[in-house]
């Protein structure tokens, strides 16, 4: 029962999924060469609070499996009074792959079915109150929009990370009121059954 | 004053509407204390009688059975004058309407309330300049409410409702009237004045204006259904709804 109710959010946090990573890397050298520290920082900058999330190591891992894919080459480039650093390049195929990338209109997929049919499920198996699951399920986004509010409105007007975060924002009101509906209907189930 | 700390306390209210067949509930057996600089939010379909118990906890309307402390005055007995007196010294109103007087420029009407609470004319002027400074409106004070935005006149309405520095602010549907960029407006308002510690209760369908709440009270048919804490989670977590983890 309490397995069944477990919220996505509170599993444990691995990392960014790496497909995503991988093609985001690919598109930043598409134009010039760089290094890990530089790409490191334009992610940062793009996500903004949401970085925080970012492996420190992340970035060099996915490099170095770049290039064992042969989507990448590199080369080290000595420096003066510092450490030697690795100078990353898109190979051709690297480039074929960031342009099928960039073509894909894939989406990430909301998860509007399995909660529904968790809610049928409940009701039918008389496990649970269904309106009791959309509360508490409503709960959990509020706190989450509650965040992500917090977050868009303490970023500076046109920062691009502030753009991010709208989008965060908006999905989860979409989220709610589609909960709202839920809660309206398995409410009126209740009082017809 | 009330044993704990609540700055309103709301026993099993009640308000009918009509009688005998035609006798309409909208309020049911409401209880509800609010602590002083606690941020309430009050959700639920139309017609679930959030707005009519904000009227309820405003002494705008009286219930029809229960009783209601506010500010440590006991409110059922009190007669109509008093009850006046009371709203204009511990509450502050904001609606969805904005209901501001048109013939007044920004500044007179946050300063009128100060005015008919007794402040003197310089004390109301002072406090006025300063609220709408801190709405952001430090330069629309000569405006009248058909010169301004409906998302200024709504930081109006809000710089009003705070000038006698009420116990309590209550809002029905703030946001109801706005469009995107003045509802972002409205929402830096509320969190703000929610980290200086004013006592709010809101009144929404807007989730957004709900989430910057500490406390979620959800109201179907009249009833309080369904009551929540809203923590809000850590960046981290706030990754997991960007769809980049994995």
């Amino acid at each position: 029962m309490a397995k069944l109710l477990e919220l996505p959010s509170r599993e444990p946090l691995h990392g960014y999924q790496l497909r995503v990573v991988q093609e985001v890397l690919l598109a930043l050298l598409a134009r010039d060469a760089s290094h890990g520290y530089e790409l490191r920082a334009r992610l940062t900058l793009a996500l903004g609070p949401l970085a925080v999330a970012l492996n420190e190591g992340q970035v060099y891992v996915t490099l170095g499996r770049l290039e064992k894919s042969g989507l990448v080459s590199s080369r080290r480039v000595g420096q003066v009074d510092r450490r030697d650093r690795r100078v990353y390049e898109l190979t051709p195929a690297g480039r074929e792959r960031v342009v099928a990338w960039l073509e894909d209109t894939s989406w990430p997929k909301p998860a509007p079915a399995e909660f529904h049919l968790k809610l049928v499920a409940a009701a039918t198996a008389g496990l649970a109150d269904p309106v009791g699951i959309v509360d508490r399920q409503r709960h959990e986004l509020l706190s989450g929009l509650r965040e992500a509010q917090r977050a868009a409105l303490a970023e500076a007007e046109g920062s691009v990370a502030g753009l991010l975060l709208e989008g965060v924002v908006l999905r989860l009101q979409a989220d709610l009121r589609w909960l709202e509906a839920c809660a309206g209907y398995w409410s009126q189930a209740r009082g017809r059954s | 004053m009330n044993s704990n700390s609540s700055v309103l306390s709301a026993r099993e209210l009640v308000k009918d509407y009509g009688s005998g067949a035609a006798l309409v509930r909208a309020v049911r057996d409401v209880t509800l204390d609010v602590a002083s600089g606690e941020s309430v939010a009050i959700v639920g379909p139309s017609g679930c009688g959030k707005s009519t118990l904000l009227y309820l906890l405003g002494g705008l309307e009286r219930p029809t059975a229960g009783t209601l402390q506010l500010a440590g005055v006991q409110l059922e007995r009190l007669p109509e004058a008093g009850l006046a007196r009371l709203r204009r010294h511990a509450l502050g109103f904001v609606f969805q309407a904005f209901h501001l007087v048109d013939e007044l420029t920004a500044l007179e009407n946050v300063e009128l309330p100060a005015l008919l609470a007794g402040a003197s004319p310089h004390n109301a002027r002072v406090r006025a300049v300063e609220l709408l400074a801190r709405v952001g409106l430090a330069d629309r004070v000569g405006h009248l409410p058909s010169a301004l935005s409906g998302g200024q006149r709504q930081r109006v309405a809000i710089a009003r409702a705070l000038v006698n520095e009420p116990a309590v602010v209550l809002a029905d549907e703030p946001t109801g009237n706005l469009d995107g960029a003045a509802t972002t407006d409205v929402l830096r308002l509320f969190e703000q004045l929610h980290a200086d510690g004013q006592t709010l209760v809101v009144v929404t369908h807007d989730e957004r204006i709900a989430a910057t709440a500490d406390r979620l009270i959800t109201m179907r048919d009249g009833e309080f259904m369904d009551e929540a804490r809203l923590t809000g989670g850590s960046a981290r977590s706030l990754g997991a709804m960007t769809g980049l983890e994995g």
